[in-house]
């Protein structure tokens, strides 16, 4: 390494820990003479074995199961798996069901991303190591970042009991329905809520992002009138436009040994899930207010630039509230709030939006409901190939000449572009590797 | 000097932390009062660093956690374990009933076995090193977090509630859903702390605040089977997401043949 020469000295770097995302990953960046040699994004969360013990257990124990998988979006987890129970046992949810379904799921998505704006993302951008460290001078940013989190944990709670592990879904519909008066007072609330989720909206299209367009794909569902968070097909900005049915068709997952994380491919290739991937594709089935707030951003979509997942993390917040005050306005409880289930033996898939992206279960049971086998594609095992091709573009664009704390931090921050749950990461399938034709990186 | 404190994770789903994570104002409150001097996923970063208070959520599962616990125990004046996972080995304490341990579920799922490092059990952080609070549940809540620290921070162990959920039930007013409704309810034999959740919601307990104080767990197995659960499915209500737990653990093997 010469002074004068700081892009041609060897860089080695290790995060051993990442900070700021959920679970455990680490990241390796090795460079020799300005060319990146090696770059890892370790995940080293300990293998939980759920599809393996999900074998056995009774479709009634799925739900409480599954969400147990990641603290942070159990919702997304239970409504996958709800999906592909009912649709193995033939139960077709009425539309109340359907609508309290999509309630608790906008209660996620709201809590989940304004968690992840405000105290993982955000002190980055700003210029601070941590959200406590941020709130000393951006007080009522985090304030109202808190607010917004607490909002929908507590849409969560309404029809859930709790936010985290909710106990009130079930396959079929709900074990309960919320009290009318407890609906209206979240209504309420949600419309206080809603000016401020656009003013947090134009805050995050003003800040000053890294700007870095690169080429992938697009992945997420697309339904025929709403955002897409729980019902959908399968499409991408490259063609694909599939039944969730068809997804072991088109995407592989692989192995890589320095990761406890499988690999997704579509067609052999990175793609993206997430809330950037949703808006490229969906931006179109916006509600007016988030479509508003979109237009005054500024921001253009299709957007090549990761960087824009924080405002796109806005925008579906937005929408989420929007859609949650719209769809508890004319809120009556059902007398009878889930389906009547009979089990038999079957198949069935299901498929959802994660807060994270695309969430995909697969489940054979027998004729009295107990799991043969299950399957679960969680979003940061299909972003992790996308993931690690990122870093190598962005750090190459950022510059190795930077010095090494730059170069961490950039990494850090590319990678909590894609907001990781690397606890669900982890997990466990039967996969088909080295394909012919399909080499590993 | 303010008190020193920090949080751990080990196998887990991350759910509890966000006892910490979900408390808005309160987690700022927290932050004026004590140095949070790691916590990874909210940023601060020192994991060996000497505290007064270290929460530790998440089973061992790994050898490296069998080894990184020891060096939390040295660093701290406290130690608190945090929900299921680090009290009683959670759910993937599920595992420990295989007979042959985990190799064949790790062959089954991963195309190079080799790359993965496992233990064939997952454990309570107390069967490792020494722990001076449990507190339970799946999730733990933000109450029981802060009750802790404040308490400990007096120089006091918490009250800890090892009455049954029944009883939660029964003040909060809600209807027995086993007796008026035959549903198979863990209630008698669960530790309260939830609120009686599930019961209001018309459902069964299922047991994630673990066993209460002295439950008769043999005698509500045998009324399950009353309800008409063949032996596996009691089994099952009992080895869940406390498996492990004494009062829990025994009942369920009973009803599976003897120990693994």
């Amino acid at each position: 390494m010469t002074p004068d020469d700081p892009g041609r000295r060897h860089i080695d770097i290790r995060v051993p820990v990442l900070a700021r995302v959920e679970g455990e990953g680490s990241l390796e960046i090795r460079a020799r003479d300005g060319v990146l040699e090696q770059l890892q994004l370790r995940i080293f969360e300990p293998p939980r074995y759920f599809e393996k013990f999900l074998e056995g257990r009774g479709w009634e124990e799925v739900p409480d199961i599954v969400a147990r998988i990641c603290g942070i979006c159990p919702v997304a987890y239970q409504m996958s798996a709800v999906q592909a129970l009912e649709q193995a046992f033939g139960v077709v949810p009425d539309d109340w069901v359907n609508r309290a379904r999509r309630l608790i799921y906008c209660g996620e998505w709201i809590q989940s991303h304004a968690l992840h704006i405000h105290l993982l993302a955000l002190p980055d951008f700003l210029g601070f190591d941590n959200a406590i460290a941020l709130a000393g001078t951006h007080p009522e940013v985090v304030r109202r970042g808190m607010d917004l989190q607490r909002l929908g944990n507590d849409l969560i709670r309404l029809f859930g009991g709790r936010s985290v592990h909710p106990v009130g879904v079930r396959v079929g519909g709900f074990h309960r329905a919320p009290d009318p008066e407890a609906a209206a007072d979240l209504q309420r609330r949600l419309e206080q809520a809603l000016p401020r989720a656009e003013a947090l909206v134009a805050f995050l299209a003003d800040l000053d992002l890294p700007r870095d367009d690169q080429d992938f794909i697009s992945v997420a569902l697309r339904h025929e009138r709403e955002y897409p968070m729980y019902a959908g097909r399968i499409v991408s900005d490259h063609g694909l436009d599939i039944p969730v049915e068809a997804y072991a068709d088109h995407f592989t997952e692989e192995h890589r040994p320095h990761s406890t994380a499988l690999y997704s491919r579509l067609h052999g290739r990175p793609y993206l899930v997430g809330p950037l991937a949703r808006l490229n594709l969906n931006h179109d089935r916006l509600p007016p207010r988030a479509a508003a707030a979109l237009a005054a951003s500024g921001l253009h979509l299709p957007s090549r630039n990761m960087f824009h997942s924080l405002p796109a993390r806005g925008i579906e917040l937005l929408q989420a509230l929007e859609d949650a005050h719209g769809l508890l306005a004319d809120y009556a409880p059902a007398r009878q709030p889930h389906a009547g289930v009979e089990p038999r033996a079957g198949e069935g898939f299901g498929a959802t939006e994660a807060p994270r992206g695309l969430l995909w279960h697969h489940y054979i049971l027998d004729d009295e409901g107990q799991v043969r086998l299950a399957r679960i594609v969680p979003p940061t095992a299909q972003n992790q190939a996308r993931m690690e091709e990122d870093l190598y573009r962005s750090l190459e664009a950022f510059g190795l000449h930077h010095d090494d704390d730059a170069l961490r931090l950039r990494g850090e921050m590319v990678v909590r572009n894609y907001d990781p749950c690397i606890s669900c990461a982890t997990h466990f399938l039967k996969v088909r590797v080295h394909r012919d034709g399909e080499e590993p990186r | 000097m303010k008190p020193r404190i920090a949080v751990h994770k080990f196998s887990s789903c991350d759910g509890c932390q966000l006892a910490f994570l979900n408390a808005g104002e309160d987690l700022l409150e927290l932050a004026r009062q004590v140095e949070i001097v790691h916590f990874a996923e909210a940023g601060p970063m020192d994991p060996e660093a000497p505290v007064d208070i270290a929460f530790v959520e998440g089973s061992i599962s790994t050898h490296e956690e069998a080894l990184r616990i020891r060096r939390v125990r040295q660093a701290s004046r406290y130690l608190v374990t945090l929900g299921a996972c680090a009290t009683a080995g959670g759910l993937q304490a599920l595992r420990n009933f295989q007979a042959d341990g985990v190799g064949g579920w790790t062959r089954a799922i991963y195309a190079q076995p080799a790359f993965i490092e496992s233990l064939d059990t997952a454990t309570a952080i107390a069967r490792h090193v020494p722990v001076d609070l449990e507190l339970w549940g799946c999730p733990v809540n933000g109450a029981q977090v802060f009750t802790a620290i404040r308490r400990l921070l007096f120089g006091a162990l918490p009250f800890v509630d090892n009455e049954k959920v029944c009883q939660e039930c029964k003040r909060r007013g809600v209807v027995c859903v086993l007796v008026t409704r035959g549903i198979p309810c863990l209630g008698p034999v669960t530790r309260t702390g939830c609120g009686a959740l599930c019961p209001a919601f018309g459902r069964d307990c299922y047991g994630c605040f673990g066993p209460a104080e002295n439950p008769n767990s043999p005698a509500l197995a045998r009324r399950l089977e009353g309800l008409g659960l063949v032996p596996e499915a009691v089994a099952r209500r009992f080895h869940f997401i406390n498996s492990q737990a004494p009062g829990f653990l025994e009942t369920g093997l009973d009803y599976t043949g003897g120990p693994p």
